[in-house]
């Protein structure tokens, strides 16, 4: 598949999601966030980083940059989207994703191998784990708590739209230890660690990133 | 010209932690008696035109599109005497 990856002004990741890309078996194709072009990829991934240098709040000027443009409305027709950190950020700012990621509570940056667990394996950048599995890869941020007002979590929670969830203590005050999650299609995920970190065992922690992007390969169930 | 200011505050329910920090500072310097500090932004807007509610509609939907994010922000919009 032709994985687009864009980038921003100020972002740091781009390079490492698009290796991660390749290291899936897949070709990588930047995009530029000036640009109104997807440049016909099969999905699309917003890399972590400070676009815009965080300015106003973390995403939302990303927002509005010519690509998103084209990023939201090739996200409503289906096509695979996976906003990692700033990237979540960005699509929560769209409104592609419910909810919001505010300053951790204990306001410190945060930079560590975090364990995860896949609550939702039926997604377009998840199918390669088996259900609940647990991973580690890294987590670095200083605005990752996920927040969203009550009946948004209740719905999160009842749809099984909560793609992985912290282990081992909350590292950020993210509401029901929330990492990531879903739209209802399954097709856009965020996430606030780095899947793209861990994916060779020469450095990070090991190569359990990797089924994020592998998991494209894998195609929709039933289709 | 009008010029509007834009109040941007985390709604109540919002845990905002720059206002803890802000509070946990004060009484470091000596300054007692404050039990709670909240952290917004104010925006100054300079707008073309006489001030009417049409241009207040304008800011109003400024604020709700990029000065703020409805999801965890509350916003006031003012018209300011020049």
């Amino acid at each position: 598949m032709r994985v687009g990856v864009v980038t921003f002004p100020g972002s740091l990741d781009d390079v490492d999601a698009a290796r991660a890309v390749r290291l899936a078996g897949h070709e990588s194709v930047a995009l530029w966030h000036g640009d109104h072009d997807l440049r016909g990829v099969d999905a699309v991934i917003l890399p972590g980083g400070f676009s815009y240098g965080d300015y106003l709040r973390c995403g939302a000027i990303s927002r509005f940059a010519p690509v998103m443009t084209e990023v939201v409305a090739a996200a409503h027709g289906g096509l695979p989207v996976l906003g990692i950190c700033n990237g979540f950020q960005i699509l929560c700012e769209s409104h592609l994703l419910p909810g919001a990621l505010i300053r951790n509570d204990h306001r410190k940056f945060v930079c560590r191998d975090q364990r995860l667990r896949l609550d939702n394996t039926d997604t377009d950048w998840t199918r390669a784990y088996s259900p609940g599995a647990e991973i580690t890869v890294v987590l670095k941020n200083g605005e990752g708590a996920y927040v969203a007002d009550t009946e948004t979590l209740d719905r999160l929670e009842g749809e099984g739209r909560v793609v992985a969830r912290y282990l081992d203590g909350n590292p950020n005050g993210s509401l029901h230890d929330i990492a990531g999650i879903a739209n209802d299609a399954g097709n856009v995920v965020g996430l606030m660690p780095h899947p793209e970190h861990a994916v060779e065992d020469l450095c990070g922690p090991g190569v359990d990133g990797l089924g994020f992007f592998t998991s494209l390969l894998q195609g929709r169930v039933g289709c | 010209m009008a010029r509007v200011v834009v109040d941007v505050m985390p709604k109540p329910e919002i845990l905002d932690p720059q206002g803890k920090a802000v509070l946990g500072a004060l009484p470091r310097l000596g300054f007692s008696g404050v039990t709670d500090v909240r952290q917004g932004k104010r925006f100054e807007l300079e707008i073309d035109g006489e001030p009417s509610e049409e241009l207040m509609e304008q800011a109003r939907r400024m604020a709700e599109t990029l000065l703020s994010n409805p999801v965890i922000e509350d916003f006031h919009v003012t018209l300011v005497d020049t």
